[in-house]
């Protein structure tokens, strides 16, 4: 072959890589039938975010299924109930098409936990216009609730105001005065990135600077490099990543040795999982927010324990808010009477209750945000760990009247 | 600014030591490799296995793994990419792709997604004065092994008679075989250490980079880009172009963030339109 035919075929191949073939959908079939209950798992099963939530959140669903029906017996109003899924892959366009695909074929008449904020969004626009119920798990940008809230979209879960009210307000008032803030250049970073902005100013801080960093990005070191240059000098390195990022950038950062420099680390979203990947000691003391841990409690560590046994791992928080939806879904179903979304969606809005992931919790009317209690947390060194996964001390409560922001003006329902 | 360029120079010790190994491949094989990614994931998830399996340290990973890989390597040549030889490259191209894709599968089944921990090695993990500044020791070391390796190969390929051929099989095959020399007996180790190299910097990879499956995946493409602004089949184009390549990644990161990532892909459309064949690449064939 001829360079230039080479070269021709090379670049047919990169584009066929970029264009990324990983995986293809995953779940089962089902038909539209009357007394059928279908809820649909839609998330990411082979990608970045895969262990946060992805197929063990299916399981999670599943769990809430036997629960439901273990209550209810001969009383439940869904006789049969089934669990479909299917993999996003990270990107709208595919999110878009699979819960029309979801709802319209498979009949689905909830989709759960979409994490990626642009794949959520997307999904909330296909919920919105076949009247269908979506409750949001795995992503955290605060436009579900707000500009872009919908009747049949419910945020359920975390924000990303959540996230910097707890982490932005906490580490500023410890003072972290200065900060510089880098973040994944997406949806996701750049609500953040805003989130975090306000709450570190309201709480007396500064921003430094702010950074966009390449998403997934494996080197990070021209930022560390560029943070103690920076005038003022930043206390905390305000870092927005998650997932396989987020283990780039601490391991970079320890690198640079960072901490001896003066600068501290606030880590916006970490996941169990991610602290599991970098090991207790190469994150000990760093606070963050949670919305929910396993060891926090008897009830939560006895639900862990079912769920450990199904999966063998120990639950992320998205984990159990998806089994927590599931459940709030059913219960709703149950309450109503029927499955007409309109009727079910009347009896989500408002409603008070507790279970083993949300605590004191509400749906919002207003806006369908699940409103509950956070947790600020921070990881044990090494030294204090006494049992496999359990990285966390939970350092306080966020009470949930607290822990979220008031309605946005800009959400008409 | 001089510490962010020195800090491209460790980048772009990766972007050589895997752009080198699929130039050789490239050249000599005509295959494009797309499994070059996988089997840097493969040295990197080899180092953290032996580590966590059998508590083996990374200073014997790090020759252990790469030879180990080599041999893979060899083992792929052999039993795969020598079957497909005689047809159109095209088939190597999608049969290396669809082994990425396997191998990449397989990692992800056993470990999930999830990063694996790998720690940095105790002797490296604090900072050495470089006179105009402090560096983290660890990346000096990679800076310093991959440049080595980059002589060794260019020592190999330049001083010794194996070299010679290597080097005349891979700018004209041809050629070389009208010459009665048995260009395939050269294919097979050729293959091997293009894959050891791979591994190598996998390994060298692991105690400042996530260990999970999809590393390689989210790195081949630049590297592709790499190796062809440098020339396709270009042995020192490939690494002066990796180098060049992180250190202008670094700059632009320091300068203006939000371009870095698309930079790589901005170099190989100008330096394609301004020399089709790549920097160093050969300009014959090109009607």
């Amino acid at each position: 072959m001829r360079p230039f035919g080479r070269t021709a075929a090379l670049a047919a191949g990169m584009a066929l890589l970029a264009a990324g073939c990983n995986g293809g959908p995953g779940g089962g079939g089902g038909k539209i039938s009357d007394g059928k209950i279908e809820l649909a798992v839609l998330n990411d099963q082979s990608g970045v975010y895969a262990d946060v939530s992805g197929k063990a959140s299916i399981e999670a669903v599943k769990m809430a299924v036997a629960d439901y029906k273990a209550k209810y017996g001969d009383k439940a109003v869904a006789k049969k109930i089934e669990v479909t899924s299917a993999d996003h892959q990270n990107k709208p366009e595919v999110a878009n098409s699979k819960a029309q695909e979801l709802y319209d074929r498979q009949g689905a008449d909830v989709i759960l936990d979409v994490p990626t904020s642009s794949a959520a969004l997307a999904v909330a626009g296909v919920a919105k216009s076949k009247k269908k119920i979506f409750m949001d798990v795995g992503a955290g940008t605060t436009a579900l609730e707000g500009a872009q809230c919908n009747k049949y979209t419910f945020h359920y879960g975390y924000n990303t105001y959540m996230l910097a009210h707890g982490t932005g307000d906490t580490v500023t008032r410890d003072g972290g005065k200065n900060w510089y803030i880098i973040y994944p250049d997406y949806a996701f970073g750049q609500d953040m990135t805003k989130s975090f902005s306000a709450s570190i100013k309201a709480a007396g801080g500064t921003i430094v600077k702010n950074d966009p960093t390449p998403f997934p990005n494996d080197n990070f070191s021209t930022f560390l490099l560029k943070a103690p240059g920076l005038n003022p000098k930043p206390q905390v390195l305000g870092a927005m990543q998650a997932g396989g990022d987020l283990v780039n950038l601490v391991k970079q950062y320890n690198e640079y040795g960072l901490k001896k420099k003066g600068i501290g680390l606030a880590v916006g979203l970490m996941f169990l999982s991610d602290i599991h990947s970098l090991g207790p000691d190469a994150l000990a003391g760093t606070k963050f927010s949670d919305a929910w841990y396993w060891n926090a409690s008897p009830d939560n560590r006895a639900w862990a324990d079912r769920f450990k046994a199904k999966t063998g791992k120990r639950p992320t928080f998205a984990h159990a808010g998806n089994y927590s939806a599931a459940t709030q879904y059913l219960e709703a179903v149950q309450r109503a009477g029927t499955d007409k979304s309109d009727a079910v969606v009347k009896q989500l809005e408002g409603y008070k209750f507790g279970d083993v992931f949300a605590k004191n919790a509400q749906i919002r009317a207003q806006d369908h945000l699940l409103l509950h209690d956070a947790y600020l947390a921070q990881v044990k060194p090494s030294s204090e760990v006494k049992e496999d996964w359990d990285y966390e001390k939970i350092l306080k409560t966020v009470p949930a009247a607290e822990a979220f922001q008031r309605p946005d003006a800009a959400c008409k329902l | 600014m001089l510490q962010q360029a020195f800090d491209g120079l460790v980048s772009g010790a990766f972007y050589a030591l895997l752009a080198l190994g699929l130039a050789v491949i490239f050249g000599m094989l005509g295959v494009v490799n797309f499994a070059h990614g996988a089997f840097y994931m493969l040295g990197a998830f080899g180092a953290y296995v032996v580590l966590d399996d059998w508590g083996v340290s990374f200073w014997i990973a790090l020759p252990v793994v790469p030879v180990a890989l080599g041999v893979v390597g060899v083992v792929v040549e052999r039993v795969l990419i020598r079957r497909l030889a005689a047809l159109d490259p095209l088939y190597n191209f999608l049969l290396t792709f669809g082994l990425a894709l396997i191998l990449q599968d397989l990692v992800k089944r056993e470990y999930g997604v999830q990063s694996q921990p790998y720690p940095r090695p105790s002797a490296l993990s604090g900072s050495v004065d470089l006179g105009l500044f402090t560096y983290p020791a660890y990346r000096v070391f990679v800076l310093g092994v991959a440049l080595v390796a980059c002589l060794a190969v260019w020592y190999v390929l330049s001083r010794t008679r194996a070299g010679m051929i290597v080097r005349a099989a891979t700018e004209r095959p041809e050629l070389t075989r009208a010459l009665g020399i048995d260009v395939g007996r050269w294919v097979t180790p050729v293959f091997g250490a293009g894959v050891a190299l791979a591994g190598l910097a996998g390994v060298l990879a692991a105690p400042m980079r996530a260990v999970n499956p999809l590393m390689g995946s989210d790195l081949i493409i630049a590297v592709f880009a790499v190796v062809v602004i440098g020339g396709l089949g270009s042995i020192f184009g490939s690494v002066v172009s990796g180098f060049a390549v992180g250190v202008l990644t670094a700059l632009t990161d320091f300068y203006v963030p939000s371009l870095s990532q698309t930079l790589v892909f901005i170099l190989m459309v100008v330096v394609l339109l301004w020399r089709p064949a790549g920097l160093f690449g050969r300009e014959e064939g090109i009607a």
